[in-house]
C-alpha cells in the first residue's frame, strides 16, 4: 500500500476517536469543526501521541502498531509537521532554523536548500531572529525547515489560520507550489472549506472524532449535510458548490476564459491557464438565481440549462435549491421561498441557472 | 593568608572567611545545579506517584528551621550517621566538621530556590518547540540540550544565583552541622557572630558586614549580567 493507511482508537475522558484512512501521494485535506480530533489524528502519526490501539503505515512501512508494540520515535519517522504557530526557534537565526532538520539526517533532503529559500521566498530572512519576522514570515520559515529535514509526509495542522486573510492568500501559493514542484505527499488539516477547496485533491470529514466523509472535493464538499456539520449548526452557513471545470477556450478580446463543465459553459475573467486545464471553481448559492424560462436580453453572461433535483428550506424565509447539471456536476441556488412559490419550482423541473459570480478556487 | 578587596587589606581571619564563603558556596552550588535540573525538569513535566511527596522534600528547607535542617544533616551524615559513616568506611570521604559539610548544608539551604527558578523556566518552554525538534529528526537526548537549555538558561543563572546568594548567608544549619571550626567551617555569617560574641568586637563585626555586602553585591551583578546576556541570545537584539 503505497501512501499512508492508519486505522487508530483512542479514548480521552468522554472523547472516543476512531478513524481509518489511506492518503497517497499529493493533497489530503482533513477538514471538521474544532474538537474533531484533527491535531490528535496528526499528532497520532507524526508519533507525538502514542493511540490506545492501532496501526499506521508509510509505504509498507510500520511507524507503530500497538498489537505489536512496535513505535517507531518521531525524529525516525521523517515525517515534517507544520504547526499552526509557526514555532521557531527562538535562540536561533532564520538560517540556522532551517538547517536545524537537515543536519540532523544522514540522508540529504530531497529537495536543494536553494529550491526552499527560492519556493518560499526566505533569500532576504536568513539572517534574522525569529523575533523580528511577521507571522506570515514566520510560518514560511516554519514549512521550510520542515521540507529540509527530508519528510517523506508532510502534515499541516491549520498552518494558516493564525494569519490575517492577506498574509494566508500570501502564503497559499507556496504550499500550493509545494506539492506540485516537490511531489511531496500532504495532509493538510483546516476547519476553512475554501482553502481545502483550493488545495487538496481529496478530503476527509472529521467529525467527532469520526470520519463522516472522504472521497474526491466535490463530491463531498457538495454534500448539503457535510456543508452543515463543517460550519456547524446554527452557523451562518453560506452554501456554494463545488464544481470541477476544465478550460476550454479563451477569447482575448473580450477578455473571458471560457470553461466547460460536463455539456455547460461558464466564463470567467481571462484566466491565466492553459486550454484543457483542470479548474475547481466555487459558486456560492447566494450567487445563484433561477429563471424557469431562458432569459433574453439580460447582462448575466452565464446561462445554464438545469433540472432541479432537491429544495431545502433554510432559515429566514429562504431555501435552497440543489441544480443537477445533466451529469455528476451540480450547482446550488438560495432564493426566498416567495420567488420559490411564485415561480412553482419543485424537484424534477427544468430551469435556467443565471450565475452571478464565480470565483476560482484553484487552478492547475 | 590575607589580602586585599577593594582597597581594603583583610586580616587572615577576614580573607579565610571570605574566600571559604566563597568556596563552600560555588561548590555547594556548581555541585548541586545538575540535580537541580534534573529536579526542576521532573517536577515541571512529568506526572509521577508521589509527585506531591517530592515537591514537599525539595521545599522543606525553606520552610525547616535551618537549625532543624543542620541537626538532621548531622544526624544522618555525622561519623555515627548512617549516611556518614557508610562514606567514611566506603570512601574515607567524609562531611563531618570541615568545609565539604558546610558546603552540603548550604547547597542543601539554597537548593528549593534553585529548583523554583528553573522550574518556573521549564514551565515556560513551549513543549510543542521540542515536539517540533523531535519531528525534524532530534533525539529526546538532542532536543534536551539543543533547544530545552538553551532555552532555560536564564533560569538556570537566576537559579544559581539564588542557591548561591542563600549559601553566602546560610548560618543555622551550617554552625549546627559542622560546628564554628576558623579555617575549616567558619563562613563569613558565623564569622560575624563570633565576633560579636568577644568584647569590644563591634569593629570587625562591622568588617564582616562591609565584606558580605561587596560579595553579595557583587554576585548580584554578575547574575544580572549573565541573565541579560542570555535573554539577548534567545530574543535577539531586545
Amino acid at each position: 500500500m503505497s501512501g499512508l493507511s492508519l486505522s487508530l482508537q483512542h479514548r480521552v475522558d468522554a472523547f472516543s476517536f476512531d478513524v481509518a484512512l489511506n492518503a497517497p501521494a499529493g493533497v489530503t485535506g482533513i477538514i471538521g469543526p474544532s474538537g474533531a480530533g484533527k491535531s490528535m489524528l496528526l499528532q497520532m502519526i507524526a508519533g507525538l501521541a502514542h493511540p490506545d490501539q492501532g496501526k499506521v503505515t508509510f509505504d509498507g512501512e510500520t511507524l507503530s502498531d500497538t498489537a505489536t508494540r512496535s513505535f517507531l520515535a518521531p525524529e525516525q519517522r521523517r515525517i515534517g509537521y507544520v504547526f499552526q504557530d509557526a514555532l521557531l526557534f527562538p535562540h536561533m537565526s532564520v538560517a540556522q532554523n532551517l538547517d536545524y532538520g537537515a543536519s540532523r539526517h544522514a540522508k540529504g533532503p530531497s529537495v536543494s536548500r536553494d529550491e526552499v529559500i527560492d519556493l518560499l521566498g526566505l533569500g532576504a530572512l536568513l539572517d534574522r531572529r525569529p523575533h523580528h519576522l511577521s507571522g506570515g514570515e514566520a510560518q514560511r520559515v516554519s514549512i521550510g525547515r520542515a521540507l529540509l529535514s527530508a519528510p517523506r509526509l508532510l502534515l499541516m495542522d491549520e498552518p494558516l489560520s493564525s494569519l490575517d486573510p492577506r498574509r494566508r492568500a500570501d502564503i497559499m501559493p507556496f504550499i500550493d507550489a509545494l506539492h506540485r514542484r516537490l511531489e511531496l505527499p500532504i495532509l493538510y488539516v483546516s476547519h476553512n472549506i475554501d482553502e481545502i477547496t483550493r488545495l487538496a485533491d481529496r478530503v476527509v470529514v472529521l467529525h467527532d472524532g469520526h470520519v463522516a466523509a472522504s472521497g474526491e472535493v466535490a463530491d463531498v464538499l457538495n454534500q448539503a449535510d457535510i456543508q452543515a456539520l463543517i460550519l456547524g449548526e446554527g452557523g451562518d452557513s453560506d452554501p456554494a458548490a463545488i464544481v470541477e471545470a476544465t478550460v476550454a477556450a479563451h477569447d482575448a478580446e473580450h477578455h473571458v476564459t471560457r470553461l466547460s463543465v460536463g455539456n455547460a459553459q461558464i466564463s470567467l475573467p481571462l484566466l491565466p491557464l492553459n486550454v484543457g486545464a483542470k479548474a475547481r471553481l466555487r459558486i456560492h448559492a447566494r450567487d445563484v438565481a433561477i429563471a424557469t424560462e431562458p432569459p433574453h436580453h439580460i447582462s448575466i453572461q452565464n446561462i445554464i440549462e438545469a433540472e432541479i433535483s432537491s429544495i431545502t428550506p433554510a432559515s429566514n424565509g429562504q431555501c435552497d435549491i440543489t441544480l443537477s447539471l445533466g451529469d455528476t456536476h451540480m450547482l446550488k441556488s438560495r432564493i426566498t421561498t416567495r420567488a420559490q412559490a411564485t415561480l412553482g419550482l419543485r424537484a424534477g423541473m427544468k430551469v435556467w441557472a443565471l450565475v452571478k459570480s464565480v470565483a476560482l478556487a484553484s487552478g492547475t | 593568608m590575607s589580602g586585599t578587596l577593594f582597597g581594603i587589606s583583610l586580616s587572615p581571619a577576614e580573607a579565610q572567611a571570605l574566600w571559604l564563603s566563597l568556596k563552600t558556596g560555588l561548590v555547594g552550588t556548581g555541585l548541586s545545579l545538575p540535580f537541580g535540573i534534573a529536579v526542576a525538569w521532573a517536577l515541571a513535566r512529568h506526572d509521577f506517584r508521589g509527585k506531591v511527596i517530592a515537591d514537599g522534600l525539595v521545599h522543606l528547607p525553606l520552610v525547616l528551621p535551618p537549625v532543624v535542617t543542620g541537626y538532621v544533616l548531622l544526624l544522618l551524615f555525622g561519623h555515627n550517621g548512617p549516611i556518614g559513616h557508610w562514606l567514611e568506611s566506603w570512601f574515607g570521604f567524609s562531611f563531618a566538621f570541615n568545609w565539604k559539610g558546610a558546603a552540603l548544608a548550604s547547597a542543601i539551604m539554597g537548593f528549593p530556590l534553585m529548583v523554583r527558578a528553573i522550574r518556573l523556566s521549564f514551565e515556560a518552554v513551549d513543549p510543542r518547540l521540542e515536539a517540533v525538534a523531535r519531528t525534524l529528526g532530534a533525539s529526546k537526548r538532542d532536543t534536551f540540550v539543543s533547544i530545552t537549555l538553551p532555552l532555560i538558561l536564564p533560569g538556570i543563572i537566576a537559579g544559581s544565583l539564588l542557591g548561591f546568594a542563600r549559601a553566602l548567608g546560610e548560618f543555622g544549619a551550617t554552625i549546627t552541622f559542622v560546628a564554628n571550626i576558623p579555617g575549616e567551617t567558619q563562613t563569613l555569617p558565623i564569622a560575624l557572630y563570633s565576633a560579636l560574641q568577644l568584647p569590644d568586637g563591634e569593629i570587625n563585626a562591622l568588617r564582616f558586614v562591609i565584606l558580605s555586602l561587596i560579595l553579595a553585591a557583587g554576585a548580584l551583578l554578575a547574575s544580572e549580567y549573565l541573565a541579560r546576556a542570555a535573554q539577548r541570545r534567545i530574543r535577539g537584539r531586545a
